[in-house]
């Protein structure tokens, strides 16, 4: 055992146990008894406000009242046949700022139904089963190639499977799963979740898959436009955003995504080395799971640095409060100006910054805190273009998907448009894929 | 501070809430426990005829049904009357009156449909003590088959014959304790009080199935895979309760005759309200089953409460108040014209109103732009269903027309008159207007 306070990046920071407890459900599932009651809430609202929220457009009201007159099986049905990864989204949709949001008992009484937990409770009963409730169309000879097994790719694959196409999902990791596998804290994907679901969702069948094959280096799309009558892109993005800020480059400076990504694939998390004190510069998600799970590990004093004000910052104030309940600082109208350190990062200094008319500018005053570890969280980069056509960044599609190139769609966070969540990578890897059955069947 | 007792018949109790004839008074420990936690009277669990008692089943005898949070809504019982030998609880009712003389006790009793029978128990219950006695005519499962409960409470010729030998044999204060599992309760009523009652009780459970399980294909509550009709009894049944005390409070034949109200009492509102129609006190059973005999804690201190705010100094000030505005539908004045009326800043927008009216009603709500409802005067008959499904109280209300204005719905200018379907035209036995 090492200590919170002991200095320099080091692992066993706290007990088993104690990291044990840290990392378990954030939100635990319902027991039957809770769920009928929390059901109950639901008002079946017309035209429900959280149905239109939901990217995915789950009919919320519809597997509500499921649940409630006790046939969860069906409720998550009605959830999959909208979201087949219904499962995933229950515990890492920010449903503080899509369905709950809407809630009108939110409106009411500032309680909303809790639908996200509602929806874990339907798809875990019917998981826990080994049901899966749909089965292949007729086999239609088309084979479409899939590139990247995140959550885009296997909404895709799994709806091209069910239309009675043959599937090559590839994936450059090891492992399929994309963030929901190597990039969401794991107190939202407990138990080996993300796998499961993954297993749970190929036994559709017709889905082959390839894993450690790289777009770019294993193949390309041309290759794979000769080998199948269609191609989806999901290939996420690959590349973190530069500091651009001196001293970057000293040890103890690394990528959030790596560090989360490192932590989700440990299988002992008191060996997982953290800093003591830990500074991580972003506004998003990915800083909030860094900054946490870092703090959970052990670390003494951790901090998201953001460069702009609360109300601009990516992580939703739910998010916000959970790094704060849990002990994280949070900073706002701070930039990084320099890491300083010889040979190691010891000091993070940050500069104050103003927002005027929309432009942010250092104010020259600057704050220098303690930090061994500091953590990269600003944004991700496309890493290959595959020659198509760029829009911000981002591989341009229509909205269905499609891409410059004839025969090629793309979703999830590679493409342009969405807002980089699990649930919108889903609605693009399924409606991507009703538009290839429907361009590969003669009504596109 | 609002006085609570009552002088039902001439047996004083501090306070209206009885506990009815049922489960938690079948002994001393529970009757003198009740009498502890404030109940101002108890009617004994029915007694039978001396020798070996009844037996009960040795399954379940309750079934229910329940809201989400399992709140229990609705009981049902296949309990007969007391298992425990007639002495046993004469004795036991002697002491209890003795040591409780403020309080009101009664002896519930179901003998066979024969004048020696009744002959034979009502001296032994007169020798308790005990206030008066309640004539069980009113259980609907078991006992009616052996000819006695509700199949003599179904037969108002023997409601009439079994109260006159009751008169004749006993002389404190006679309760006839109806059935509701007849078509008209009036007759029954009218029956007790030919033959002497002093008082009717009011309503004894609904013959009822309460679930069925649908992977055994019984009824329940279930004994050995079958399963008999219960009676129901709980907040479900306070809507029927309330109708049938209603039309015996208002029956030229029955009016006057005093009336211990029973059926899903379960607050001080329910007691109130029953006694608004007309009762004297009220009886209650399952919401001391559902939540021990503390509840009456709360009836007492909301009745008070109530009372207080309202300037009624005892609870005669009230009884019976709601009596005269209970009318036929013949009677409801046809002028009386409303319109629903939505209340922008307290509504949530889930469109409940919107779904009911449009799809089961009248069209008469519009959704507009960003989800506000409105209503459309022109289509709303007042029918009350979109106030009805609203999650917030008082966000829909029932507005009435003002008399000179125009209804948008018929073009016709409201009436401040009075006028009923009795002299309406389309009515083919109108009489003419006078």
């Amino acid at each position: 055992m090492t200590s919170p306070t002991a200095s320099g990046i080091v692992s066993n920071r706290l007990p088993a146990d104690e990291v044990s407890r840290n990392f378990d459900d954030l939100h635990p599932p319902y027991d039957p008894h809770e769920a009928v009651v929390a059901a109950d809430r639901c008002y079946f609202c017309h035209d429900a406000p959280c149905m239109t929220a939901c990217p995915t457009s789950i009919d919320i009201p519809l597997f509500i009242r499921q649940i409630m007159t006790g046939t969860p099986e069906a409720a998550a049905k009605t959830i999959l046949e909208q979201n087949i990864l219904g499962g995933m989204c229950a515990r890492v949709c920010p449903t503080e700022t899509l369905c709950e949001e809407v809630c009108v008992r939110e409106t009411a009484e500032g309680k909303p139904v809790e639908i996200g937990r509602l929806q874990r409770y339907a798809t875990d009963t019917l998981m826990a089963k080994g049901v899966h409730p749909f089965t292949r169309a007729a086999a239609t000879g088309k084979r479409i190639a899939v590139v990247g097994a995140g959550p885009a790719g296997l909404s895709c694959a799994h709806r091209l499977a069910t239309k009675g196409h043959d599937v090559t999902l590839y994936d450059a990791r090891a492992k399929a799963g994309g963030l929901n596998e190597f990039g969401i804290a794991a107190y939202k994907s407990t138990n080996n979740f993300a796998a499961r679901e993954v297993d749970w969702l190929l036994s559709i069948g017709g889905i082959t898959v390839e894993t450690g094959k790289a777009l770019g280096k294993d193949m390309t799309v041309d290759q794979l436009q000769v080998g199948y009558d269609a191609v989806f892109l999901a290939v996420g993005l690959g590349g973190v955003n530069a500091l651009r800020a001196d001293g970057e480059d000293k040890d103890g400076v690394g990528n959030a995504v790596d560090f989360i990504s490192n932590l989700r694939q440990s299988g002992d998390l008191t060996s997982l080395p953290v800093g003591r004190n830990v500074v991580v510069i972003g506004g998003g998600m990915t800083a909030v799971d860094a900054a946490v799970q870092s703090k959970l590990l052990g670390a003494e004093n951790v901090t998201i640095a953001y460069r702009r004000s609360r109300e601009k910052m990516g992580a939703s104030r739910f998010e916000q409060d959970l790094a704060a309940s849990k002990g994280v600082r949070l900073m706002f109208n701070v930039q990084p100006k320099a890491v300083h350190g010889s040979g190691a990062a010891a000091e993070v200094e940050l500069e104050y910054t103003e927002e005027k008319a929309g432009k942010l500018t250092g104010t020259g005053k600057t704050i220098r805190l303690p930090a061994d570890q500091v953590f990269k969280a600003i944004g991700q980069t496309l890493t290959t273009d595959a020659g198509l056509k760029i829009e911000g960044g981002k591989i341009a599609v229509t909205p269905e998907g499609r891409t410059s190139r004839l025969g090629v769609w793309a979703g999830g966070d590679c493409a342009s448009g969405g807002d980089d969540l699990t649930v919108t990578a889903v609605a693009e890897g399924r409606d991507a894929a009703e538009d290839i059955h429907a361009t590969l069947m003669g009504k596109g | 501070m609002a006085d609570l007792s009552t002088n039902f018949l001439g047996i004083k109790s501090p306070n209206p809430f009885w506990l009815a004839s049922a489960p938690p008074t079948d002994k001393e420990y529970n009757v003198r426990r009740a009498f502890e936690a404030g109940w101002g009277g108890v009617v004994w669990k029915t007694l039978g005829s001396e020798g070996p008692p009844v037996v009960n089943v040795n399954g379940p005898r309750y079934g229910a049904i329940w809201g989400a949070d399992r709140r229990l809504l609705g009981l049902n019982n296949i309990e007969l009357i007391t298992d425990r030998p007639l002495e046993v609880n004469l004795e036991e009712m002697a002491r209890v009156k003795a040591d409780y003389p403020d309080r009101a006790l009664i002896a519930s009793i179901m003998v066979p449909c024969d004048e020696a029978s009744w002959k034979a128990i009502l001296p032994r219950v007169a020798e308790t003590g005990c206030d008066g006695i309640e004539l069980n005519f009113g259980c609907p499962h078991g006992m009616s088959e052996r000819g006695m409960g509700a199949a003599v409470g179904q037969v108002p010729e023997y409601i009439e014959m079994v109260t006159r030998w009751c008169k004749k044999y006993y002389d404190k204060p006679v309760i006839v304790k109806l059935t509701p599992n007849i078509t008209d309760v009036r007759y029954p009523a009218r029956a007790a009080k030919n033959g002497g009652a002093d008082a009717v009780s009011l309503i004894n459970t609904i013959s009822s199935i309460t679930s069925v399980n649908l992977d055994t294909f019984s009824p329940e509550p279930s004994i050995d895979g079958k399963g008999s009709h219960g009676g129901y009894c709980g907040p479900a049944v306070k809507p029927i309760a309330m109708n049938m005390v209603a039309e015996i409070a208002r029956d030229a034949q029955t009016r006057g005759l005093p009336i211990s109200g029973i059926g899903g009492v379960t607050t001080w509102r329910d007691a109130a309200e029953f006694m608004a129609l007309g009762c004297g006190n009220v009886q209650v059973c399952t919401a001391a089953m559902t939540y021990g005999f503390r509840i009456v804690q709360e009836m007492i201190s909301g009745l008070s409460q109530w009372m207080d705010e309202k300037g009624y100094d005892r609870v005669e000030d009230f009884i019976g108040m709601a009596i005269p505005n209970v009318t036929d539908w013949q009677y409801l004045n046809l002028n009386y014209v409303a319109k629903a009326k939505i209340d922008q800043d307290a509504c949530i927008k889930c469109g409940r109103c919107y779904a009911a009216c449009e799809d089961t009603s009248h069209q008469a709500i519009l959704m507009k732009e960003g989800r506000v409802f409105e209503v459309d005067d022109s289509e709303c008959v007042a029918c009350n269903l979109c106030v009805d499904v609203c999650p917030v109280e008082d966000c829909i209300t029932m507005e009435q027309m003002a008399p000179g204005t125009t209804d948008p719905r018929t073009g016709r200018v409201v009436s401040g008159d009075y006028a009923n379907w009795t002299t309406h035209p389309n009515n083919p036995m109108a009489k003419a207007a006078e």
